[in-house]
């Protein structure tokens, strides 16, 4: 029995000498180190991993991995790693998950870079800037931002022989061509209206004058009735007919109709740009406008953040490959290889060339009218009310005016509890 | 007895057990060791997390880890959770139609490879693939199928001038979609375990059975399915435990659209999105409280049961 109980507790407690081994935290300069880098976007690894690479030429002793994990589970991952604490050492930041992880202790504040001039805020829009501040400190660094634009498919309008979407166009115009374009014997519809926010009603509803969030952030701009036009806008579309329905739309997501020729014009993103280049079918064949005017001009502008975990083992160095990221030499590469608009101002040209056969400049044009997206301390609660409610508007359970009413009603309660 | 008579009996007993205790002493010593690594696993894995779940059912959580005891507040969620209920009624239509249809199927498709016929093999492993396949390609594969404007299914019954319905996006339809996934994706490992079932029947029992002149039907119901009845017991008792738990066809087809999600969604797909997708992991542990609650109850009453309709040999 007294052998039996001294052989099992060796074998339990091996393992666990062993490990203790390992873990000690080392904070040599030149002891080789591997940090973690986490992204959510596969069109975005190749420019990624040549950031990598060039930091690893002048830091031999630090090895990045790049992991990618699919946006949809990217934030649920991330956060199941930071409560069980092995987030990665440096990783990618939106607004809407931002506060909840600035406010938590997650992130690990940039100031001490900022005052030994590592990093030099004026380097970056001061709307992406403050979209990362928490507190009066600054929790991430701007990476990229993003407009939206018309998408549109060349080569059916000109099968239909109509104009290229232009500066003239407004709502009217959009719905009228979109009625034109639709061709149900072909099974091609003139516009896609999926129910999406950041390529959607976040750009309708103020170009209406209408609002999501108070300034204040303490009320929800959704009853409003020109808020109410902003999305209806969007179910006038699906009523024409001018666009396939929520359902259709689930089962074949917008962005492939649009690439396999089925819808002639989208609402889509500047990141859209590196997926349309790719595509076979969509390289020569689209190109991209401002969106149309409502009562007044209006995008949504969102940007990523570089952000460094709180409780990385190698905090020197993780600041260091952060710094980097940020850097106008990490931004050049980005707009270089066409992936996304660099947040580094004077960068953002090399972007535009990227791709010559798209009218890329309309994407920095609308910087004049830019409206920053909306964010509180709970966003992902508020929008999940706002995705359930308007799926159901979207399959027309619901009118516009009540669906607002019906979110702003939970979203004031949401957002009453985070004061 | 007398006292005599006692103590020799518990002499010889205790020599015998003496012996028996040298060798048994050893054994078991060896035996305690080779299993330690399973039980320890067992222990830490999934004995242990059951504990903690109990327990953290009764606790409420903020986004990264800080709980408190915070007593029946999640229970009383539970039972006034609309959502939850809806859940349940989903979990309920999607285990029944799966369980009977698959054990419909598979036994019929067992029966018909008892025999010995050219191509046996092949015809196993056909129906035995979908369960070696991954759920994420099983996912994608039938997603293709399913589509409601281009996929295959639509294609072909247009064929024949019949307009498909949209299979994973009408609401009303797209829990019986998924039904008829599992039934398919159950059939493989049903089949293997109604073919051991069936080829321990002695067929001393169909020789009879021929003898006094019954026909094939016959045979199947009043020998067979009798018979067979200890190995249905244990496919429906293991299939319905699985059943209630579905969780993977969801979160693969569905989990990106709300469009159908309140009348698709399960049980354990409320307790993934409670715990790591709105991180209120006390209310979480409730739901996986409460579900192995109700597959206890499901349990419970099938082994009651077992006493009427299974006749063990």
């Amino acid at each position: 029995m007294k052998k039996l109980l001294f052989l099992c507790s060796f074998i339990v407690l091996l393992p666990l000498a062993l490990s203790a081994c390992g873990a000690d935290a080392s904070s040599s300069q030149n002891q080789p180190i591997t940090l973690r880098y986490a992204i959510w976007n596969q069109l975005q690894v190749p420019a990624m991993k040549q950031m990598a690479a060039a930091f690893e030429k002048t830091h031999p002793n630090i090895t990045i991995n790049v992991e990618l994990t699919p946006f949809a589970q990217y934030f649920t991952k991330l956060q199941t790693a930071a409560t069980g604490g092995s987030a990665p050492d440096v990783f990618w930041m939106n607004g809407p998950n931002f506060v909840t992880y600035a406010s938590n202790g997650i992130l690990m504040p940039f100031d001490d870079q900022i005052t030994s001039k590592n990093v030099n805020l004026s380097d970056y829009p001061s709307s992406l800037v403050s979209l990362y501040t928490y507190n009066g400190k600054h929790y991430a660094l701007p990476k990229d931002f993003d407009t939206i634009g018309l998408w549109y498919n060349k080569a059916l309008f000109d099968a239909a022989g109509v104009k290229y979407p232009d500066a003239t166009w407004d709502w009217n115009t959009l719905t009228q061509t979109a009625k034109k374009l639709t061709n149900p014997a072909k099974g091609v519809w003139g516009i896609a209206a999926p129910m999406v926010d950041q390529e959607g009603f976040y750009n309708t509803i103020p170009q209406n004058g209408g609002y999501v969030l108070s300034p204040d952030k303490k009320a929800s701009g959704f009853a409003d009735p020109a808020s109410v036009e902003g999305l209806q806008f969007w179910t006038n579309l699906i009523q024409d007919k001018s666009s396939p329905t929520l359902a259709q739309m689930t089962d074949t997501p917008a962005l492939s109709l649009f690439e396999s020729g089925k819808v002639a014009m989208m609402y889509g993103g500047s990141w859209d740009a590196l997926e349309f280049q790719q595509n076979d079918y969509t390289k020569n064949k689209v190109d991209v406008a401002v969106m149309p005017k409502g009562k007044t001009r209006a995008t949504v502008i969102h940007g990523q953040g570089i952000a460094v975990y709180a409780n990385t083992k190698y905090p020197t160095q993780a600041m260091e490959f952060a710094d980097y990221l940020g850097s106008q030499a990490a931004a050049d590469i980005l707009g270089q290889t066409g992936t996304v608009i660099p947040a580094y101002n004077g960068t953002q040209t090399a972007w535009i060339k990227a791709y010559p056969q798209f009218h890329l400049q309309y994407f920095l044009d609308e910087l004049a009218y830019a409206v920053p997206y909306p964010t509180s301390k709970n966003t992902p609660a508020w929008q999940d009310v706002q995705n359930k409610v308007l799926t159901q508007v979207w399959q027309g359970q619901l009118t516009p005016a009540a669906g607002g009413k019906e979110i702003a009603t939970q979203m004031n309660q949401i957002l009453s509890k985070e004061q | 007895m007398d006292i005599a008579e006692k103590r020799k009996l518990t002499a010889s007993s205790q020599k015998k057990s003496g012996k028996l205790r040298g060798i048994a002493r050893k054994d078991l010593f060896w035996g305690y060791l080779m299993i330690a690594p399973l039980m320890l696993g067992l222990l830490i894995f999934y004995i242990w997390p059951v504990f903690q779940t109990f327990y953290f059912s009764f606790t409420s959580w903020g986004p990264f880890g800080n709980y408190q005891w915070t007593g029946l507040v999640n229970y009383q969620h539970l039972l006034s959770d609309p959502t939850l209920g809806q859940a349940l009624r989903n979990t309920f239509i999607f285990t029944v139609l799966s369980v009977a249809g698959s054990m419909v199927v598979s036994l019929f498709v067992a029966t018909l490879l008892n025999r010995k016929i050219r191509g046996l093999v092949v015809y196993r492993t056909i129906y035995f693939l979908p369960t070696v396949t991954m759920p994420a390609a099983i996912a994608i594969v039938w997603q293709w199928l399913y589509n409601g404007d281009y996929g295959l299914i639509n294609y072909f019954l247009s064929l024949f001038s019949l307009h498909g319905p949209r299979w994973l996006t009408d609401p009303n339809i797209a829990l019986y979609s998924i039904t008829l996934i599992a039934i398919w994706g159950s059939i493989g490992n049903n089949m293997i375990l109604f073919l051991a079932g069936l080829q321990s029947i002695p067929s001393v029992y169909y020789e009879a059975a021929s003898l006094d002149g019954a026909g094939p039907a016959h045979k199947f119901f009043r020998v067979t399915l009798p018979l067979l009845s200890p190995t249905i017991f244990f496919v429906t008792v293991t299939s319905l435990i699985s059943a209630f738990q579905v969780f993977d066809l969801i979160y693969l087809l569905f989990g990106t659209s709300d469009v159908v999600i309140n009348s698709t969604q399960t049980v354990v797909y409320l307790f993934y999105k409670s715990a790591f997708v709105d991180n209120d992991k006390g209310y979480a542990a409730g739901i996986a409280m409460f579900l192995f609650v109700i597959i206890l109850i499901v349990t419970i009453i099938q082994l009651q049961l077992q006493k009427r309709w299974v006749h063990y040999a």
